[in-house]
């Protein structure tokens, strides 16, 4: 059963962009937000492809191309660690390494109470203080093992 | 002398992002304030005096570029600015983003008025939220002050700006692929010709240009176009804003005269490399360039003199690379990251990365024959030739050059040495990574 209250807000984004065709990714990204989970229920496709009028499989194909979207349920917040070679030379596997210690959980899972993914990111445009990730919209960088266990603890906190 | 210079990167971190008031204290709207009393040939003709070349790493010259587009029959025109940024190691674009929005801003709408454009798009890259915002503000406050929107500057000519988002794919920094993300489908590269210049967005004729190449169009018209190619080469003219990044002390972006030499740029501006470690090779251009060792870093910054080397400047980014890194890993690094972002519509580069990386591995292992080092040569050469866009044609760049200056250690690994320390060739939890 698709939530009522959810329709609603997804025909308001859709409304929002015009009803425009092609304004899908960004009615996409704007979904994904609509709950703490961070994904794209596949319930909601329906009513994406419905509402403006794109068939199922290109809306699904637009969904699965692009890396930022999930279909599956992830954690409140979305922990990237950038993997590219900027990084990669200033030991980003290190920080992994901390994260997935620190977490206890291995790249691409979520913690047990649904608050943390680890995933990796392409460049963020960081590579001055690199190592560096992404959680939601902010930028950590020169990670240090200490830097990582206050950063958690900041979050955990909230 | 002064190694750095600042035409494009002028009062950057000085002024609020998306105050008119604050931009036009710094001449901020004289050069589309005079672009409005010229013809926009002459307008054109500035800015191929000026000798800029697009500065998203095709290097195509600007002003040619204009002219073509002036002269498609076709209307609308649309104009669209690529800040898809996606290249690893490249983040120069974020700096006028963040810090001079308005300069950009400005810069399109001096084409829009050339091309009598009622529309462009800001394609921003989904990994740059905070940019997205101050951009999205800075139309804004543009529109409200008159130099955007209806009826600019009373000339009854209209342009509206519209910001985009990317949602991570770096193919989209591909012109057609951009274009097609914009249209809200999957960014994958078309078929070219017709070409984006003739038929783009929804069809119509549409200019795309870099970030950068916009926000030096400003100071062109300003200054004349002589005045910016005279900080350059003979062939390459003007500045480049080039990032600096790895194992280098003073990481960051600078902007620089065509001319510079990249031992100047790592030694004299970036600081050198930490407290005893030796520069291995630097890699030019982001992860589809060219990796160079130490002995060729007298060589200019200039497209044509690098050119001349079988070399490329691409987006500006140059990544330095120490010793106590190796030269496998580095490419497996590099080899995931192309085997992710190939778009899989061709069969070269979406087959090719899956063997590189499968021979990368071979490598890591232990488990790497001669062979194997001449197959890595041939996949990388066909993709080369035969990838339907710039990203299969670059995405065996790195392996290329690191075999031709370092085939060495490539040997040394086929005998399970790896002098980094890095590969663990037993096959046990670490090595397989």
């Amino acid at each position: 059963m698709v939530n009522q209250e959810i329709k609603q807000k997804i025909i308001e984004i859709i409304e929002k962009y015009k009803r425009e065709k092609e304004k899908l990714v960004m009615v996409l990204l704007d979904v994904q937000k609509l709950t703490e989970f961070n994904y794209i229920d596949r319930e909601w496709v329906n009513i994406i492809a419905e509402e403006l009028d794109i068939p199922y499989t290109k809306v699904y194909d637009v969904l699965t191309f692009y890396s930022m979207f999930s279909t599956k349920p992830r954690g409140k917040y979305i922990i990237e660690i950038c993997k590219s070679a900027p990084c990669h030379v200033n030991k980003s596997k290190e920080v992994v390494a901390i994260f997935e210690e620190v977490l206890g959980i291995k790249m691409g899972e979520t913690t047990e109470d649904k608050i943390f993914t680890l995933q990796y990111t392409s460049c963020i445009g960081a590579c001055d203080i690199s190592p560096a990730v992404k959680i939601g919209e902010k930028v950590y960088g020169n990670l240090t093992k200490e830097k990582i266990i206050e950063i958690i603890k900041e979050y955990r906190g909230v | 002398m002064q190694k750095t210079l600042n035409i494009i990167t002028e009062n950057v971190g000085q002024i609020r992002p998306d105050s008119v008031d604050e931009y036009i204290k710094i001449g901020g709207f004289e050069a589309l304030k005079k672009a409005i009393t010229m013809h926009p040939l002459e307008v054109i003709e500035e800015i191929k005096k000026s000798k800029l070349q697009g500065r998203g790493g095709a290097a195509y010259p600007t002003g040619i570029k204009w002219e073509q587009a002036y002269y498609v029959d076709k209307n609308p025109k649309y104009i669209i600015c690529n800040a898809d940024e996606g290249e690893p190691g490249t983040f120069k674009d974020k700096v006028i983003l963040d810090y001079l929005p308005l300069r950009l801003i400005e810069g399109m709408t001096i084409a829009a008025y050339i091309l009598k454009s009622p529309k462009g798009f800001i394609y921003i890259r989904g990994e740059y939220p905070e940019s997205q915002r101050i951009v999205s503000s800075a139309i804004k406050e543009a529109e409200k002050m008159g130099y955007l929107g209806d009826d600019i500057l009373g000339t009854g000519f209209s342009f509206h700006i519209e910001v985009l988002s990317g949602a991570g794919a770096y193919v989209c920094g591909e012109n057609s692929a951009l274009v097609e993300s914009s249209e809200g489908k999957s960014g994958r590269p078309r078929i070219k010709p017709p070409f984006i210049k003739n038929s783009g967005y929804l069809g119509m004729p549409t200019l795309v240009n870099n970030v950068e190449t916009f926000a030096c169009v400003p100071y062109i018209v300003k200054e004349g176009g002589e005045k910016f190619a005279g900080y350059g080469t003979e062939f390459s003219g003007g500045t480049k804003l080039v990032c600096l990044s790895g194992n280098v002390k003073n990481r960051g972006v600078y902007e620089v005269p065509f001319g510079t030499t990249l031992r100047e740029l790592i030694y004299d501006i970036g600081g050198g490399l930490p407290e005893g470690r030796k520069l291995k090779f630097v890699q030019l251009g982001g992860s589809s360039g060219p990796c160079i060792p130490e002995s060729m870093l007298d060589i200019k910054i200039c497209y044509k003199d690098l050119k001349v080397k079988g070399l490329t400047l691409g987006s500006g980014a140059i990544l330095v690379v120490d010793d106590s890194n190796c030269i496998i890993d580095f490419l497996k690094c590099i080899t995931e990251f192309f085997y992710h972002e190939s778009c899989g519509k061709c069969t070269p580069c979406r087959e090719g990365n899956k063997q590189l990386l499968a021979l990368v591995n071979k490598f890591i292992n232990g488990s790497a024959t001669y062979n194997d080092l001449e197959t890595i040569k041939k996949v990388g050469q066909i993709m080369k030739e035969a990838a339907f866009c710039g990203l299969g044609e670059t995405a065996a760049t790195a392996h290329l050059s690191l075999i031709k200056y370092f085939e060495e250690e490539f040997v040394e690994h086929i005998n399970k040495k790896c002098r980094a320390n890095i590969c663990n060739f037993g096959g046990d939890k670490d090595g397989k990574r």
